[in-house]
């Protein structure tokens, strides 16, 4: 079955295509842009990219996976907004997966943080052992992040590595579409129900209720 | 009939989520989910907080509105969004939605303006817009008027609000009069048992000093802060607050401006029709005063009914109905949320 896979819960705008068969995946494509402001304006013109240069329309995908964050916010929900509508249209199923969980997954054996940018100097972070989530998701100063690892994984890594205290793993900065495939694989050859794509916010709305009104004469 | 294009409509600018579909002139749905209630506590709209709920309400309310028009997807022409202006988080939503539909369903995608698509839904209540014509367009968010020589490639600014929106400075009222949010309805209703003439609150940029540089603008924030005034002089003096009188002399005072400009900028540019749109032409005292006024210079007002005046996805669908029946070419899948977009732009185009 090919499944389209999305995740915008970082800076990178990422569509990838993904066989996914009885006892394996394949990788079909794989479209990515980096950068924090355009997930509205890149991720349909690389989804659309990636269908065309694999010859794939639309209505030839099986199911769709998301990365359902956690991650800033206004980004995030152009990926899932985008999932959400492409699976309503062709009456596919949605997959929802941690974004955090493809990254480590994709970063193998061993003690793996996974960590990314929440901005204002803060982090969404999980900890790994052998690809599998054993602490997390959170979001904390980096200075305040907690878990045994030995590497770190995530563009946060590279961008507080020298707080975190261990090797970065330059390659594996941003959810790789095929392990958040490999995340829902199960669900995808089980034929599972379709998910709601509820976004992994972690954190509330800024908004504070107003405390009485000021005073205009003085 | 059945030539007409078939078009869907997403709205998600500010707190409601709207999706409509129209053939040609006629509406066919518009189901809408709102989160207003949400907003209340906090006396206005949160951008975060409607912007989830637009994600949350995207799928359902355009299913809900698939189902009222009697279509699928498939059957769809073109699907059109707003696209500008609007709280950037909220539209961002709704564009992405629309492009994962159009994607998908592989669908002609319009990105349009949200003032425009306020001039254009009343298409669907009166037939084909005469142009030119005035739009004035009021709501929480917008205080507009515009001269309207041909909807589907153009409107020219004529003046707009310096500071406050009219459904603000409404909102902010009823806030400080204890009525609640949104403000519009209540203050309209308030003000029936009210007198007009009880309080004299200032008209804004109404001087003959301001024709020059504001002729066609609006400001209503000096009226807020003077409503403020007359109302805490009258609880320092321990006196009761005649909210009713308050609430009919504040509207008197912003429907006065708004019409009286209104009609200066159809007589000013030889136009014979008004339309109003936006939340705020649904107060009854401004569709009263609009119609007098008019009348005595045999200008025509078109006020659409107000489920359609406040903001909505069939808005949307009108104007993108009226793009694909002028020919305009569809925007393109880099389409951005613009959240300052000017109103000389209709529709995005490459
Ligand atoms: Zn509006």
């Amino acid at each position: 079955m090919l499944v389209l896979a999305l995740d915008t819960a970082t800076p990178a705008s990422t569509a990838a295509l993904v066989e996914v068969t009885a006892d394996g995946l394949s990788g079909i494509a794989e479209r990515r842009t980096v950068d924090p402001r355009a997930h509205g304006e890149k991720l349909a013109p690389e989804i659309a990219a990636a269908l065309a240069e694999t010859g794939v329309r639309p209505s030839d995908l099986g199911a769709i996976v998301a990365g359902l964050g956690p991650g800033p916010f206004t980004g995030l929900r152009v990926g899932l907004a985008t999932a959400a509508s492409m699976a309503h249209a062709l009456g596919i199923p949605t997959y929802g997966v941690c974004s955090l969980d493809a990254l480590g997954r994709a970063a193998g054996p061993g003690r793996v943080l996974v960590a990314t940018d929440a901005r204002r100097r803060e982090v969404y972070f999980a900890t790994y052992l052998d690809g599998v989530r054993v602490g997390g998701p959170e979001v904390a100063k980096p200075a305040e992040v907690t878990g045994e690892f030995d590497r770190v994984a995530g563009e946060g890594g590279l961008k507080y590595g020298d707080l975190f205290g261990v090797p970065v793993e330059e390659h594996l900065l941003y959810p790789p579409g095929a392990a958040l495939v490999a995340l829902a694989a199960e669900r995808i050859r089980e034929a599972a129900p379709s998910e709601p794509l509820t976004p992994l916010y972690l954190r509330r709305p800024d908004a504070v209720e107003p405390t009485g009104r000021k005073t205009v004469l003085t | 009939m059945s030539d007409e294009p078939l078009v869907l409509g997403i709205e998600t600018s500010c707190d409601e989520t709207g999706v409509g579909i129209v053939r040609g002139h006629t509406l066919l749905a518009d189901a809408i989910a709102s989160s207003v209630e949400q907003h209340a506590r906090f006396g206005g709209v949160v951008p975060e907080v409607a912007s989830r709920a637009h994600l949350e309400a995207i799928v359902p309310t355009m299913q809900r509105a698939l189902d009222d028009a009697g279509v699928t997807l498939a059957d769809i022409d073109a699907i059109a969004v707003t696209s500008g202006p609007g709280l950037a988080g909220a539209l961002l939503v709704g564009v992405a939605a629309a492009k994962g539909y159009a994607l998908a369903a592989e669908k002609p995608l319009y990105g349009v303006n949200h003032l425009a698509a306020h001039v254009a839904v009343d298409t669907l209540e009166h037939g084909p817009l005469p142009e030119p014509a005035i739009a004035m367009l009021v709501s929480g968010g917008h205080s507009s008027l515009l001269l309207v020589d041909d909807l589907a490639h153009g409107v020219t600014p004529l003046g707009a609000t310096i500071d406050d929106a009219a459904g603000e400075a409404f909102d902010k009222v009823a806030r400080l009069l204890g009525l609640g949010f949104p403000g519009g309805p209540v203050i309209d209703r308030r003000a029936r048992e009210g007198d007009p003439a009880a309080i004299a609150f200032p008209r804004g940029l109404s001087a003959p000093k301001d024709q020059a540089a504001h002729r066609f603008d609006f400001s209503f924030s000096g009226l807020k802060t003077a409503v403020a005034r007359w109302v805490e002089a009258r609880e320092r003096d321990g006196e009761p607050v005649p909210v009713a009188d308050v609430s009919a002399s504040f509207q008197e005072a912003v429907c006065d401006v708004l019409t009286a400009k209104a009609i200066d900028a159809c007589r000013t540019n030889g136009v014979q029709t008004l339309v109003i749109g936006g939340g705020v032409a649904a107060n009854s005292r401004l569709r009263v005063l609009a119609e007098q006024r008019a009348e005595k210079h045999g200008i025509r007002v078109r006020v659409p009914r107000p489920a359609l005046c406040t903001d909505n996805g069939a808005m949307v669908a009108a104007l993108g109905s009226r793009l694909v029946a002028a020919g305009v070419a569809p925007s393109r899948l880099d389409l951005p949320a613009d959240s300052a977009m000017s109103l000389t732009t209709v529709s995005v185009t490459e």
